[in-house]
């Protein structure tokens, strides 16, 4: 589905990932640790194609296909989808007109779609306009239901949602990863979502997303390198117990001391 | 401001005779009319009016609530109107008003029965369509106690060259609980010189409203209206949306004298420039207490163009209540982005952001009016990027 081959990307003068190899298969939700700075973001804004994200080496292949120099809304056209955790304000903009234009002239029942996510009280307000934490996880998670995206980047879907919001979020970015369809009454539903089973690469701090969704793998991003692949409950209660330390020894075994890495 | 000569324009034999069914008039007309915000073939308000460059053709009430007259016939009818005309726009203002004082081709009086609220809009269109044209229009519009109205009226040139010259005189007069919503679309043309006078007095607990666009290039053009809130509880509130192609020089603003107690208004303006001049100017004024008033003027520059916000408070009583918020910006890449991120190419994101920006659904305009205005604010993007 998604595939990352030796990605170098700087931001200005500095280099913020050194070499990314990821393959992320059909259905898949891969998810990314790591502590701050470490390119977790950068990592999925390069992959949408933000402007000051500088590839400078590498591809990255999405359906076998090089996309690495597509503009932004191509690669949102063939299938990619992202939750922002900042998104700006728009103003004049109502949330349900962008719902609609996130739909790109699909037939939706937006109201409905927003009642999934509570969010109908929100549709005639300006988009982000004055949102809390949690409105925007709603908002973002709604653009997503309407843009039907068959790989998605979340950043952090946790972050400043309150537990009880959580529960909502995670249920819904489950339903959203599952490939919810609409079956009509009788039909066995399990060929048909397996099929339509959305993947993600999703960054976590506190792994509460992890409580809600199948999480197949995942890895510890440092200093811009991927290292400690394993099952992601396994590294979130190891960077639990021993913090991101650890990591590094991890970095250093298969090509020796990296240099400006020192072993602890 | 731009400097006028009224001597390139002809004031006088310029006439047209009665049209009974505006259908009847060109298509390109009644296209360029739309884009003004009147669909003449749709024509469904309560009364319509209609002026060509120097003759009222067509002045038809069909609401008994609403008088409409030519202004010249009510002269006649009132005996000059004794109480409202030139009592707010002093004829001898300037060379604009003294020219309209000596010469007024036309114009309308509309006037309510106390009370009466109108459902449906008074559309009024002023047209110039003789190349050379010069155009002096007297308006009087009279909102009488508890009553409502809303007047649509679209200024337009037959042409996008047309060479001509619009002055106006309006006078608006909202008695006590009156509601007056005035939507004013202009749709003029690179050579068009538009002087518009326009000055409002509101009763006690009165409301005027005024919405105004202007997407399309002009010559020269420079008003700036004001309302006097005169009695207590009055509110005004001006919404412009103001787009200056290349060789347009607007000079535009919007002033509101708060003379009474609890009386408030709000002024919002969005500006674009895309190459042309643009002015966008405020005033509020509070000489009572409690009083409120705000004023917001925000300007985009699009590939080129001048901005300029000139917002002023005056203040002469202690605890008055004035602000203002006056900004200049540019498209911010991190919103462009965002509607990529969704699907959207950098036009149709660029010309959401706009749209949004421009706010002209704050109007509530719907039907053909406001898929005009939306294939115009398209066609802005198109120039600008």
């Amino acid at each position: 589905m998604l595939k990352i081959e030796d990605l170098r990307v700087s931001i200005g003068d500095k280099e913020v990932l050194r070499g990314i190899n990821l393959h992320i298969r059909e259905g898949e939700t891969f998810i990314l640790f790591g502590p701050n700075g470490s390119g977790k973001t950068s990592l999925l804004m390069s992959l949408m194609g933000f402007s000051g994200y500088n590839i400078t080496g590498g591809r990255i292949l999405f359906r076998g296909e090089d996309i690495t120099h597509l503009p932004m809304y191509e690669r949102a056209r063939r299938g990619i989808g992202m939750s922002f955790q900042r998104p700006p304000t728009i103003h004049g903009l109502k949330t349900s007109h962008l719902v609609q234009m996130c739909g790109r002239g699909r037939e939706m029942d937006i109201p409905a779609m927003a009642r999934k996510v509570n969010f109908e009280e929100f549709l005639e307000r300006d988009i982000n306009a004055g949102f809390s934490g949690g409105e925007i996880k709603r908002s973002e998670l709604l653009q997503l239901m309407a843009q039907k995206p068959s790989f998605v980047l979340f950043d952090e879907p946790e972050s400043g949602v309150d537990l009880e919001n959580m529960q909502l979020i995670g249920k819904v970015v489950r339903r959203l990863l599952d490939g919810e369809v609409d079956l009509p009454p009788g039909m066995c539903a399990k060929p048909l979502k397996c099929k339509l089973r959305t993947s993600g690469l999703i960054i976590t701090h506190t792994g509460y997303i992890l409580d809600y969704i199948n999480a197949d793998r995942g890895q510890v991003l440092y200093k811009g390198r991927l290292c400690c692949e394993a099952r992601p409950r396994d590294i979130l209660e190891h960077i639990r117990n021993y913090g991101y330390q650890e990591c590094i020894k991890c970095l250093d075994e298969p090509n020796g001391a990296p240099s400006g890495l020192t072993l602890l | 401001m731009k400097d006028v000569k009224l001597s390139d324009y002809t004031f006088k034999g310029i006439e047209h005779g009665e049209i009974a069914d505006l259908r009847t008039l060109d298509a390109s007309d009644k296209n360029r009319i739309l884009y003004a915000g009147v669909d003449l073939d749709a024509c469904d308000g309560s009364a319509v009016f209609m002026h060509m460059d120097q003759s009222t053709v067509h002045c038809e009430s069909r609401d008994p609530g609403v008088e409409l007259l030519d202004i010249k016939v009510a002269m006649k009818r009132y005996d000059g109107l004794p109480e409202y005309a030139w009592k707010l726009v002093p004829a001898d203002k300037d060379e604009f008003t003294r020219n309209v004082a000596e010469n007024v081709h036309g114009g309308y009086f509309i006037r309510t029965k106390p009370g009466a609220k109108i459902a449906k809009p008074v559309q009024s269109c002023l047209f110039l369509k003789a190349e050379k044209a010069g155009q002096n229009v007297h308006n009087i519009v009279v909102v009488e106690e508890g009553s409502e109205l809303h007047i649509m009226t679209g200024c337009s040139t037959a042409h996008s060259t047309t060479s001509a010259a619009h002055l106006g005189i309006t006078e608006y007069y909202v008695k006590k609980g009156g509601k007056l919503t005035f939507t004013m679309i202009h749709n003029w043309g690179q050579n068009a010189t538009v002087r518009p006078r326009s000055v409002g007095v509101v009763e006690e607990g009165g409301v005027f409203q005024s919405n105004y666009v202007l997407l399309n290039p002009v010559g020269t053009l420079q008003m700036y209206p004001a309302i006097h809130l005169n009695g207590r509880g009055g509110v005004a509130r001006f919404n412009s949306v103001i787009v200056t192609p290349e060789g347009s020089h607007v000079d535009s603003g919007n002033r509101v004298i708060l003379n009474a107690p609890d009386t408030r208004c709000e002024i919002i303006s969005r500006t674009i420039t895309t190459g042309g001049v643009n002015i966008a100017r405020g005033h509020i004024a509070g000489h009572a207490v409690p009083c409120r008033g705000h004023l917001e003027c925000k300007g985009l520059i699009l590939g080129g163009g001048q901005s300029l916000a000139v917002p002023e408070l005056d203040a002469t009583v202690e605890g008055v209540e004035l602000s203002h918020e006056a900004a200049v910006g540019k498209i911010a890449q991190d919103e462009i982005e965002y509607l990529m991120a969704r699907g959207m190419d950098e036009a149709e994101a660029t010309s959401t952001i706009v749209r949004g920006f421009l706010n002209v659904d704050i109007m509530g305009l719907d039907g053909p009016l406001a898929k005009a205005i939306q294939e115009q604010v398209e066609k802005i993007d198109a120039n600008a990027m």
